[in-house]
């Protein structure tokens, strides 16, 4: 089976993803072709080779000034078509969520998207998906022979698998600026903690009493390396950003570690992060629903412990 | 000398493009509502289930709500699109008394994303729209297809991930928004715009006058073309029950757990 793994980068790092991806197809079969557009260098996209990658497809300069997805998802095909490929992976971002339908429809292949274990194949091709935010998973079949999969993050660990990457550039046909669009401005994602690709997040919800308090969180965040997030209602009160919204329509985030601080864990807010791998919950109430997913757990006031976990952090740090 | 006269074409007033923009719109389970299953785990039991409009879809309908009320917009006309049985129809009925002009049902089994794509394309094909939004997720399946699908199959411009659109001008300006970055993009019609949290930040709840409305509001039932599934969902499975969640008074003993028992730090 030919597999073509698409791997997403930002500021020329792979996202962390990447190495799932790749690690998900080589259990697959060892055909595993990488494929890349934009800028990332070709040292960066050859660690993918650690993982099973045995070739890998650049796209070097796209030449678009912004995400056409009509042109990115006829080159993709134009690639698949190339390559034989019978499976595409990509990740459950911003980006596949774009492109994997255009993609299904192109090559008349089967998408199941939110992937979470690997195939089945001794009946026919059948994958495990997230439904209903994560109250159920589903078996789907796949009925077409050429099939498309979008992972969402964690679905698999990081497998070695040392293989030697053959690269290449892809020389694409030149797409005429669609005249449909025009760019207006344009502002890439700052560098820092991105909430999606964290792996650890801390989130603050309205127990945390006022927008002055999150200065205890931001503390935490920094020790731990983590992204900050907040539930619903916080950002509703505009004490937060509504980017940092974690729920069912904010975002989705699968963290190792999600530490979640005076929050109740409405079943709007647990949609968002019941894949995270572990769970820290900190409030008041032991009756909360949030401790009904929570691994570890403290029934406390979030201002009064903040303060604390902050210093026992800081102990483990300097031990 | 004669004088010359001087014509400004700025100062030309266009008469604003009268546009139609159609949501695309699911029927799901609430959110709150409990999930089973029935048939041996091979269908979503739905007895007992309460049955909204996918919170996605609200957002974007919310929007066009509001681009259709706004006079400056040029929007004229609001259709909401749906494809399902007639159990649907007060997922429809809703949306009409939010705001929308008149409604269409496909009369169809959702069997997949692909199927319910197919629908739509072959429904939408039949009318004059500059504007179609979808949801970027309904609750039920979580899949994201529907529209980028939808869009290919028109094969006309789509932009994902959309957290703002705005009307200016006889087009529409709309923000994209991800972890890659925010892309402001002008796009002249037709294209369709996939709708994150932002278009809106609440869906609009429907008046008492808009509920009365909405019951002579035309509703279109459409019979289906053929299709076939690209994809069959067998059964469905619970999650693993987690363990008890483990309580603790002290922090040092939280952060030591973290660190080696879930070696999470």
């Amino acid at each position: 089976m030919s597999i073509l793994v698409f791997v997403e980068h930002l500021d020329g790092k792979l996202k962390k993803q990447a190495g799932e991806l790749v690690s998900y197809a080589a259990q697959i079969s060892p055909d595993v072709t990488l494929l890349a557009i934009g800028k990332v260098s070709q040292d960066e996209l050859a660690k993918m080779g650690r993982y099973g990658a045995s070739n890998c497809i650049h796209i070097q300069e796209p030449g678009l000034e912004m995400q056409d997805n009509q042109a990115y998802a006829r080159w993709i095909a134009e690639i698949a078509e190339k390559e034989g490929t019978d499976l595409i992976i990509m990740a459950n971002s911003a980006f596949g969520k774009a492109l994997a339908p255009r993609l299904s429809v192109r090559l008349k292949a089967g998408l199941v998207a939110g992937v979470v274990d690997l195939p089945t194949t001794d009946q026919g091709f059948r994958v495990k998906k997230k439904v209903f935010n994560g109250k159920a998973f589903a078996m789907v079949q796949i009925l077409t022979s050429r099939k498309i999969l979008t992972l969402n993050s964690n679905a698999c660990p990081l497998i070695e698998k040392p293989t030697e990457l053959q690269y290449q550039v892809f020389s694409q046909t030149q797409v005429p600026a669609n005249a449909a669009m025009e760019l207006v401005e344009k502002s890439q994602a700052s560098s820092g903690n991105l909430l999606t690709e964290a792996s650890i997040v801390v989130s603050g919800g309205r127990g945390m009493r006022d927008p002055s308090n999150w200065a205890h969180l931001e503390t935490l965040a920094q020790q731990l390396n983590a992204a900050l997030a907040c539930s619903k209602p916080v950002s509703d009160e505009g004490w937060r950003s509504h980017s940092e919204h974690v729920g069912q329509t904010g975002k989705t985030i699968a963290p190792d570690l999600y530490v979640a601080v005076g929050i109740s864990g409405a079943v709007q807010h647990l949609a968002g992060v019941s894949s995270s791998k572990t769970i820290v919950a900190i409030n008041t109430d032991k009756e909360a629903p949030i401790f009904e997913v929570a691994d570890y757990g403290m029934v406390a006031d979030a201002l009064e412990v903040l303060p604390m976990l902050i210093q026992s952090v800081n102990k483990l740090h300097s031990s | 000398m004669k004088n010359s006269v001087i014509f400004d074409y700025k100062q030309i007033k266009l008469k604003p493009t009268i546009m139609h923009i159609i949501v695309c719109i699911s029927h799901v389970p609430d959110t709150t509502t409990k999930i089973r299953f029935s048939g041996e785990m091979s269908a979503l039991d739905t007895q007992g289930v309460k049955w909204v409009i996918n919170p996605w879809d609200d957002l974007s309908l919310t929007r066009a709500i509001e681009l259709r009320e706004d006079a400056q917009s040029g929007v004229a006309r609001l259709t909401v699109a749906l494809v399902g049985d007639a159990s649907a129809e007060p997922t429809l009925r809703k949306a009409l008394a939010m705001g929308a002009d008149d409604a269409i049902r496909i009369d169809a089994d959702p069997a997949d994303s692909y199927t319910v794509a197919v629908q739509l394309a072959e429904a939408l094909k039949e009318e004059d729209y500059q504007l179609i939004l979808c949801g970027i997720e309904s609750s039920d399946h979580n899949s994201s297809a529907v529209g980028g699908m939808l869009a290919e199959l028109l094969n006309i411009p789509s932009v994902s991930s959309v957290s703002s659109i705005e009307s200016q001008q006889g087009s529409f300006v709309v923000v994209s928004e991800s972890e890659g970055g925010r892309e402001k993009v002008r796009l002249n019609h037709p294209f369709l715009a996939v709708c994150q949290k932002g278009v809106a930040i609440d869906p609009r709840i429907p008046s008492m006058r808009g509920v009365m409305s909405a019951r002579t509001k035309p509703l279109k039932v459409v019979t289906p073309k053929g299709s076939d599934a690209f994809t069959q969902t067998l059964t469905y499975v619970y999650p693993q029950a987690k363990g008890q969640c483990r309580f603790f008074d002290d922090t040092d003993a939280l952060v030591n757990a973290l660190k080696n028992e879930a070696k999470v730090l």
